[in-house]
């Protein structure tokens, strides 16, 4: 009996302490944020790492999904007489959601886990323990940049993401089946809000940005120092991010589309 | 070298996912149409305004002279009190009407204003007197099956 209680303490106390660290990790690395700034080399490499390379996959991405919006919208919206809205249905779902939730899970499997694998392989290798040997701090030099480069970047695949895809809407939906240029582009214009659509699907990048990178550095950074730490801490980036994302942008929903 | 390099794929990154916002800000949201061009608000008080949502444009004769900016219910009349912001280049006479219209059989609800005679035009802050409300549809149904059902036995009563 007494063996139950001990057991639901320590792992309430134990969750209680992961918590703890996450956040005191997390204030760390927004409080380096001017740091970042002053040497912007470092994100700038970073920058150029996660954003760059994500780029072929994100635009592909963002397009095929474009497309396929176009054909499944046209399909339903035809049967409602109301194909003329095709162009306000794509560009909303793309902006309000598809467009951050699909470029954050994109950018959770191809950066994150790039994140996740350096970080532990670093840590496995021995490199952060070497450079606080000589009183570097790694949270500040390695963490700090890489976490400040995918909060930058995030928001600009997340865009890119929407962009690309309402122009493959419009390819499949104008060009190929045939609906109206005018309608298609004057319904999304009289639909489509700036502040409330793009403003707020904007800011579901941000939060997704800080989302990922910050689950991708911490699983890195608290992975056991073996091959199989880190693989399984790659595993977890994935699994974590995705969910959190999903999460978060349900919550993010209904706090900001109320009706 | 190598910098330098970086720089400039970053500096495209970071361009490219400007001109995007911008693409989704101009083609998509139409950022320009909202504008900040000058406005003056009118109001008018509606008996119902059906499915009126802030927002929703005012029209003349079909082109687009303003947004509905603000909807409130009066509890001194019971009525609702519309606040409308016209375009300043558009001026119309002091006794225009509004209306609430339907766009399509079951599309958006606008409000279209028709120009009256007065040589007076409206000026910011003005009332607007003569206003018509939504059509309900449950209204118009149940006036309709009233009128059927006090006309079927009064004229099967005279035969």
């Amino acid at each position: 009996m007494m063996g139950v209680f001990a057991r639901v303490g320590a792992a309430v106390r134990i969750w209680l302490a992961d918590v703890g660290h996450a956040t005191a990790l997390f204030v760390r690395l927004m409080l380096l944020g001017p740091a970042c700034i002053r040497r912007f080399g470092l994100v700038r490499d970073q920058m150029h790492f996660l954003g760059n390379y994500s780029l072929a996959i994100i635009s592909v991405s963002g397009l095929f999904v474009g497309f396929v919006l176009a054909l499944q919208g046209y399909n339903t919206l035809q049967r409602f007489g109301s194909a003329s809205a095709l162009g306000l249905l794509v560009a909303l779902s793309l902006v309000r959601e598809l467009g951050p939730v699909v470029s954050a899970l994109l950018f959770a499997g191809r950066a994150g886990t790039s994140l996740t694998a350096e970080i532990g392989l670093m840590k496995a290798g021995e490199q952060l323990s070497a450079m606080e040997m000589m009183a570097i701090d790694p949270v500040a030099r390695v963490l700090a940049p890489r976490f400040w480069a995918g909060v930058l970047v995030m928001p600009i695949l997340g865009a890119i993401f929407s962009a690309v895809g309402i122009l493959g809407g419009w390819l499949v939906g104008v060009v190929m089946i045939g609906v109206d240029a005018g309608s298609f582009w004057g319904q999304m214009q009289a639909g489509v809000d700036v502040w409330s659509d793009v403003g707020n699907g904007f800011i579901k990048t941000v939060v997704f940005g800080l989302t990922v990178s910050f689950i991708a550095l911490r699983q890195g950074f608290e992975a056991q120092a073996t091959p199989e730490g880190v693989a399984r801490a790659t595993t977890r980036t994935v699994v974590m991010a995705s969910l959190t994302v999903l999460a978060l942008d349900f919550v993010l929903t209904a706090l900001m589309f109320k009706l | 070298m190598q910098r330098s390099k970086t720089d400039v794929w970053v500096g495209m990154l970071v361009l490219a996912g400007a001109a995007a916002l911008l693409f989704l800000a101009l083609q998509s949201a139409n950022l320009l149409s909202v504008s900040w061009q000058k406005t003056y608000e009118i109001s008018a008080y509606f008996d119902n305004i059906g499915g009126l949502k802030k927002q929703a444009a005012v029209k003349s004769a079909g082109v687009v002279v303003g947004r509905v900016n603000d909807i409130r219910f009066d509890d001194k009349n019971y009525q609702a009190k519309v606040v409308l912001a016209l375009d300043v280049q558009y001026q119309f006479p002091k006794d225009s009407s509004l209306k609430i219209l339907t766009s399509g059989l079951l599309g958006e609800q606008y409000i279209g204003i028709e120009a009256g005679s007065d040589t007076a035009n409206l000026a910011p802050g003005d009332k607007v007197q003569s206003t018509q409300s939504a059509v309900v549809l449950e209204n118009l149904i149940s006036r309709f099956l009233y009128n059927k059902a006090s006309d079927g036995p009064a004229s099967s009563g005279s035969q």
